[in-house]
This record gives C-alpha cells, sequence and structure tokens, in this order.
C-alpha cells in the first residue's frame, strides 16, 4: 500500500487587497482556493498550470514560507499548520525548496561552500571538518567537482548553477523536495541534464518530489502523477500516462493541444484551442472558474462549482461532465 | 531573388578582453512568403543575427565587420542610417520577446500606432486612426476603438504581444523578424500569437524570420530552418526534413534531449558539457568538445558547409564528407 507522506487538506490562501483612502481591505485574491490531495512517498507529483494558476503559492504555504488561510497540511500523518515556528524549523530540515532562477537564488558574495554549509549550520552539525567533508561529498553527488567548492557563483553557467541550488537543497538529507519550475531558465540540453540528475538523485536519496512547472513536456518526462491547476483550483489530477492520453478535464484537454509538438508531420490542433485568458483571480468567475473559456459549458457550470471527486481509480477531476450524482439527480 | 540574402555576414563585440565573434560567416536567404525558423540555444548569435538586420547592433562594442545583407537587392550592412530608418518599421519590421519593455508605458496605445505610421506615411492624422483600428482589428484584439485609448498597463501579456505585432504589420512589411515572440507567453496563449503569424503569413503574404529557442514552435509555423550553434550556422534544410533526417550531431542532440508530451521516456538524451561562451572555442568545429563523434580533424579544422543532393540540406560538419561536394573552401578565420 502506497503512504502518504504529505497530505493537503482543502487549502486555501487569500491575499488581501488593499485599496481606497483608508487603505481598508476592498478584496481579495483568491491564489489557493480549496485544493487537496496528497503525495506519496518516493514519487514525483507534478503541478502544471498558466501562470497566475496558484502552482508556486501552493509550493510556498506547503513549506509554510506562507501561512495558509485555511485547511490542513500533514507531513507523515502531523500537522504543520498549528506547529510553532520553532518545530517548523525543525521540520523544515525534511523539506527542502529548489528555485527557478539559478541566477537570483545563490548569494553572490558567498563560496560556494559557505551556501552548502549554511543549511549544515543552521540544522546544527556543529563539526567544522565534517561540515566540509559533506560539502565535498556532496558536491561530487551533483556532478561538480570538489575544488568547485572555493569558487562564487558568478563563475559557474545556469546548468552549474542549478546543481548548485539541487546540492543545498540536499545537504540536509530532506524526504520531501519542492522543485518550483527548476528548469525553465536553462537551455534545452543543459534542462536534459539537470531533469537526468533530478530522477538520479531521486532513486539514490529516496527522495519524494513535487514538480512545479508550465512545461507539459518536461512534467510528463519527469512526474508519476500530475495535477492540473486553473485558477487558484485543482481541476483534474491522473497517473501521468493517464492524464497526457486520456485527459478528461476540458481545460487539461485544450491545454494539452496548445503544446506545439515537435514534429511537423503532425497536423497542429487548431480547432481545440482555447481563445481568450485567464480571469483575474481577484474576481473569479462564478460557478466553474473555467466556464468562460470552456468548449463545452452548460448551464449549471455558471452557477455551481463542480466539486473535486475520483471519477475512475486514481483519477480526479473537478467538472460538471463528470459529476453523475447531479446527472442522475 | 530571394527577399533577403545574407552571405559571409560576421558580426562582432569589441571589449575588454578581445574580439568576440557572435556572428561567424553566416549565409542564408528568405523567400517571400515564407517563414524561416532560426533555432539555437542562448548565446548562438540568433538575436545577433537579426539586429544585423535591422543596423540596430549596439555600436560600440558591436560592429558588422564583413559580409552582405541584401534586402530586395539593396545592401544593408553599408546603408546610411537615415537609409535604414525608411526601411526599419516599413519593409522590414520586428517585434520582441518582451512586449511590456517594447511599448512606451507614458503613452496610449492609439499615439504609438499612430506615431509608426506617421513616421513613414504622409497621412492625415483621421486615416492613421483609421489604419491603426484596422490592424488592432486583424490581429484579434476586441474593442479596438476604446483600446486606443488604453495604456499598456491595462493589457495583458498575451493583448501586449498582439499589440506589438498590429504595430509591426501597420506599413505593410514585405519582412517581419520575430525575436522570440512567444517566450514570455502561456502556451494558450503561445498557440493564439503562432496561430495570428501564420495568418498573417498566408493573407499578407509577409515573409517571417521566427527566432526560438522552442523545436516546437519551429515544427508548428516554420517552412525552412536554420539551426545556429555558437555563432555559426550548422544546418540549414526545410522543416520536415530536419524533424526526420537531421544530419548534424548537434541537431540529432538538440531534438533528443526535448521531452514529448506524446510519449514518456525513461531517460533523456543530454549533450553533454556546456554551450560555450562566444569567442572561447577559436579553432575547429565550434561543437566538437561536446560531440560523441568527434574526430580528430573536427579539433583543428573548421568543417565546411556540405550539401546533400535529394534536397537542399546544408550541414557543417565533416561526417558528412563523402555524401556531398563541399560548396567552398573552409573560410580561415
Amino acid at each position: 500500500m502506497k503512504q502518504p507522506l504529505l497530505e493537503v487538506q482543502h487549502l486555501k490562501k487569500y491575499f488581501p487587497i488593499y485599496g481606497g483612502i483608508l487603505k481598508r481591505q476592498t478584496g481579495e485574491v483568491k491564489a489557493v482556493d480549496d485544493v487537496t490531495f496528497s503525495v506519496y512517498k518516493g514519487e514525483t507529483l507534478g503541478l502544471v498550470g498558466e501562470s497566475g494558476c496558484g502552482k508556486s503559492t501552493t509550493g510556498r504555504v506547503l513549506l509554510q514560507l506562507i501561512e495558509q488561510t485555511d485547511g490542513e497540511i500533514l507531513f507523515e500523518n502531523t500537522s504543520i499548520t498549528s506547529i510553532s515556528k520553532k518545530e517548523m524549523k525543525q521540520r523544515r530540515k525534511e523539506m527542502q525548496l529548489i528555485f527557478q532562477d539559478p541566477y537570483a537564488s545563490l548569494n553572490p558574495r558567498h563560496t560556494v561552500e559557505k551556501i552548502l554549509e549554511e543549511p549544515l549550520i543552521v540544522h546544527g552539525v556543529q563539526n567544522k571538518a565534517q561540515r566540509k567533508k559533506m560539502v565535498q561529498d556532496m558536491l561530487t553527488v551533483v556532478g561538480l567537482d570538489s575544488y568547485h567548492a572555493k569558487r562564487y557563483p558568478h563563475q559557474f553557467s545556469g546548468g552549474q548553477r542549478q546543481r548548485i541550488g539541487i546540492a543545498r537543497a540536499l545537504m540536509t538529507h530532506p524526504k520531501l523536495i519542492i522543485a518550483d519550475e527548476p528548469v525553465s531558465a536553462l537551455d534545452v540540453s543543459i534542462q536534459a541534464q539537470v531533469l537526468n540528475l533530478l530522477k538520479d538523485l531521486q532513486k539514490s536519496f529516496d527522495l519524494t518530489y513535487i514538480f512545479i512547472a508550465h512545461d507539459l513536456g518536461v512534467v510528463r518526462h519527469i512526474s508519476d502523477r500530475v495535477g492540473v491547476m486553473y485558477l487558484g483550483r485543482l481541476v483534474e489530477l491522473a497517473p501521468s500516462t493517464t492524464l497526457y492520453e486520456e485527459p478528461l478535464h476540458p481545460y487539461t484537454q485544450s491545454l494539452l493541444a496548445s503544446v506545439p509538438i515537435p514534429d511537423p508531420t503532425i497536423p497542429a490542433q487548431d480547432e481545440n484551442i482555447l481563445s481568450g485568458e485567464m480571469p483575474s483571480p481577484s474576481n473569479p468567475p462564478q460557478g466553474c472558474a473555467f466556464h468562460t473559456r470552456c468548449p463545452s459549458c452548460m448551464d449549471i457550470c455558471t452557477s455551481s462549482r463542480p466539486t473535486y471527486q475520483e471519477v475512475k481509480p486514481d483519477h480526479y477531476v473537478a467538472c460538471h461532465l463528470y459529476n453523475e450524482r447531479e446527472a442522475h439527480a | 531573388m530571394p527577399l533577403l540574402q545574407i552571405e559571409g555576414l560576421c558580426t562582432s563585440f569589441f571589449t575588454d578582453e578581445g574580439e568576440i565573434p557572435a556572428v561567424d560567416h553566416i549565409d542564408f536567404h528568405i523567400n517571400n512568403g515564407e517563414i524561416l525558423g532560426v533555432v539555437g540555444e542562448s548565446g548562438c548569435g540568433k538575436s545577433v543575427t537579426s539586429l544585423s538586420i535591422m543596423g540596430l547592433v549596439p555600436s560600440p562594442p558591436g560592429k558588422i565587420k564583413s559580409g552582405s545583407i541584401l534586402f530586395q537587392g539593396e545592401e544593408l550592412v553599408d546603408a546610411s542610417e537615415q537609409q535604414m530608418r525608411s526601411i526599419r518599421g516599413d519593409e522590414i519590421a520586428m517585434i520582441f520577446q518582451e512586449p511590456m519593455t517594447s511599448l512606451n508605458p507614458l503613452f496610449k496605445i492609439g499615439n504609438q500606432l499612430i506615431e509608426a505610421i506617421r513616421t513613414h506615411r504622409n497621412w492625415k492624422h483621421k486615416k492613421c486612426k483609421l489604419r491603426a483600428i484596422e490592424m488592432l482589428k486583424l490581429v484579434g484584439l476586441p474593442r479596438a476603438e476604446s483600446l486606443m485609448n488604453a495604456y499598456p498597463h491595462e493589457l495583458s501579456g498575451g493583448m501586449r504581444q498582439r499589440v506589438m505585432i498590429a504595430m509591426a504589420m501597420l506599413c505593410d512589411p514585405k519582412l517581419l523578424i520575430a525575436d522570440e515572440p512567444t517566450t514570455a507567453l502561456d502556451v494558450t496563449i503561445q498557440k493564439q500569437i503562432l496561430q495570428l503569424m501564420k495568418k498573417l503569413n498566408k493573407t499578407m503574404e509577409t515573409s517571417i524570420m521566427l527566432i526560438t529557442h522552442d523545436l516546437g514552435v519551429v515544427a508548428e509555423v516554420c517552412d525552412r530552418v536554420v539551426v545556429m550553434y555558437a555563432g555559426k550556422i550548422v544546418e540549414q534544410t526545410d522543416c520536415v526534413t530536419l524533424f526526420q533526417n537531421p544530419k548534424h550531431p548537434y541537431t540529432k542532440g538538440l531534438l533528443a534531449s526535448v521531452p514529448n508530451i506524446r510519449s514518456k521516456t525513461d531517460r533523456l538524451y543530454s549533450i553533454p558539457g556546456n554551450v560555450p561562451k562566444p569567442g572561447s572555442i577559436q579553432q575547429g568545429c565550434r561543437f566538437a568538445p561536446r560531440c560523441e563523434l568527434a574526430m580528430d580533424q573536427c579539433f583543428t579544422e573548421t568543417p565546411p558547409i556540405y550539401e546533400t543532393e535529394e534536397k537542399p540540406h546544408e550541414v557543417r560538419c565533416f561526417l558528412y564528407d563523402k555524401e556531398g561536394e563541399p560548396r567552398h573552401e573552409t573560410t580561415v578565420t
């Protein structure tokens, strides 16, 4: 039986908007709006969606870098939403983050050694020689050389910097890694190297990944299961092959049809493309958030929000087309 | 005669660290009404090529060292600034990657569009305005009349890119250079913009030079493709041939390293090493240090362009020494 490492229940994150002369709260941006999923040990869960759909905010809330508005997060069956900051700091040893921009996420004034050592100091490895040894070992693990420890970030290329970012995340031997667009700033040939490295590390360190990206090809390649987000909501979640070959939600279908295929003999799917743009998350449409762009919109979609439910084994969808209970009623 | 013919173009940047050849002896052409894709990774010289055509290479430090750019038979390399100004935006238009930074945030969309027409056409204000509205409608923007009074920050990324395309198309250019036009956009919006560009190419017979790093985009819209690596063209052929029968080891590697949404592979092929810094490889084939098939010859001599006979297919690699005859001798730099 698969064991969940992380369980997310009805997670919400609303950012307030202040306006007017008195700077009163005039509204809120529903960045994450009632999201429920679990991540099993040793798997990779991909989260995809267009910009502004709340995938990065979800990642940040999971690590408690920002506090959720409502909902529950269970890490190894213990709630991390109610524990103190001090306890959370300890917990964070087991959950680490890899950032998108390898140029901005490394301190340019620190040597690689200092960058990699810092998580160890924070988490109480006192012995300096031991720390140094761990840094050297980790550099070899991510495919760099131990003499790189004395260098500064600007002396590395984008791909190498991302390796340093990965090494930093691995220093505390975490169980869960949240990778937020880790390869989107890299060139195609370097991207493949980093993706392969992430896969290798997963095997050797028994890691669980939450992989946040907008590139659907990359997500299919690395993920076991994939969740699709739209306007702060999870619209579909399924094993990766199922999601890509038999997508159920109309949004997933059009998203997949929009991806250009690197094969000119396959005719472009022009009939299934979306018109319009994503509505503002501060004023999402009533009912199903996607109904304004949906090709198969029904009356019910404009008034009531579809429930997110399992329609086939392991295949979750939030769409009235598959709401059997309501269809029968 | 092709619309644009580039021969032996060399553009270098002269910095404190010496001369950096960003574009090194490239030859290609664009025919009337075709979409040419230029692909390559960062630093391969694709953007510098487009800036050279537009006469926008920042100088100093940049300079077109040699070569010729013929546009409709007219030489652009030694054209005066005045001549270039009349061509830019009229006969050749360009759209950039980041639509926010290419629009002036202080002026209304309408003003910016009308200014672009008035630079090139001696029209009355009313006619310019009608033309601007017509173009906004053509690129599929709703409420074109009221958009004329909107500021760029009021629009979304996809709408801004449409405005940029409308602005580029105002004077019916013969050639549209699009430098990574969809890189900053989401896939669903990218699809809309690519469709729009295809439509404009068909209906207005504008040739398009599409610069991109995304092979999927190339496959979707381009007729012919030029692959660049470290300032040189390594392969050039029509789109279908490139994807079905790539010849250069770099092109093959690049195609193999793209994760496909149609199928799942366990492990991606990855080209070893890093993209070289421009100017760091002085001798031999620039791809040789990363090439699995490199021979001794590759490290010392620059491979010439080999042409295969069945279809126009040019490849700069010694592996094809026997297949075709070299078109011209190695250009020693």
